[in-house]
């Protein structure tokens, strides 16, 4: 089904890095070392990035989700860390629940991807309808081009400044 | 290349286990970061179907450009009121947070 070439491996070893990061993520007892998992599996997102051939993007993920929310979160779990929190309980009670949503969520979307019910060919599709790619360069035309994406731009710019001064207003000192 | 279904079922299973996290976790903090693998493993089923469908049109990736910009924000908003709530309460656990509570 799968010839081993550098390409194959390559996702192989990505998603490998991606899926087990998420597990410690949603596992880890210590948030420290949830946090690192994060980063782990946002690595390896990046990497698939740079296999689907989007290079841009994956240095955006190595910059913003890396560099910037994974250290953004293990800063608010040092801030937040009582006593209290390491020795109670991880999960809800209501944690086989979400686990069985969990599983009945992945398996409706597994069944989603693999039986052509979106078209004859469906998702089983092994080559791109073209070799021909947009590069860097026609994303950033695209999105300052008054055609196509300049006002979601502009909005997420907006969105931005909003969120930063929200940040700071609910996260200032009052007294 | 790999084949689509694969890329799609890596972020389906990612979605998954964000989609755990969210609902299992006590910890405010622990629900964000998988709120993040949830956008994450969007920002992948974006990118695959971008390069194996319309890989000349710019709509995928400017779409998981738009992502980006959201989980951005709602990191340091829901990180600033997380560490708001730990200021007032001295507890990051969702269910010691009940004051809107009926």
């Amino acid at each position: 089904m799968l010839e081993l070439n550098p390409q194959t491996i390559a996702f192989l070893v990505f998603s490998i890095l991606a899926l087990g990061g998420a597990v410690g993520v949603v596992t880890n007892r210590n948030l420290i070392h949830g946090a690192l998992y994060l980063i782990v599996s946002l690595f390896g997102g990046a990497g698939l990035f740079v296999l689907l051939s989007a290079p841009f993007l994956a240095a955006v993920q190595v910059l913003v989700y890396i560099g910037a929310i994974a250290i953004l979160i293990i800063f608010a779990v040092m801030l937040t860390r009582s006593m209290a929190a390491n020795v109670r309980e991880v999960y809800n009670r209501q944690w086989w629940l979400s686990a069985i949503v969990g599983v009945a969520l992945f398996a409706a979307l597994v069944v989603g991807v693999l039986l052509p019910v979106w078209g004859d060919a469906g998702t089983n599709s092994s080559q791109p309808v073209s070799d021909l790619v947009a590069t860097t360069v026609d994303l950033g035309v695209a999105l300052v081009d008054g055609n196509q994406y300049v006002l979601p731009f502009e909005v997420a710019s907006l969105l931005l400044t909003a969120a930063m001064i929200g940040a700071i207003v609910i996260a200032r000192d009052n007294e | 290349m790999v084949p689509l279904w694969m890329y799609l079922v890596v972020a389906a299973a990612m979605f998954s286990l964000g989609v755990y996290g969210v609902l299992a976790r006590r910890n405010a903090v622990a629900i964000l970061m998988s709120v993040e693998l949830m956008l994450n493993a969007v920002n992948i089923n974006l990118i695959a179907f971008w390069r194996y469908v319309t890989p000349t049109n710019m709509s995928g990736q400017a779409f998981a450009a738009f992502v980006f910009v959201i989980a951005a924000a709602e990191a340091a908003v829901g990180l600033a009121i997380v560490i708001s709530i730990y200021r007032s309460r001295r507890s990051v656990v969702v269910e010691d947070v009940n004051l809107l509570r009926g």
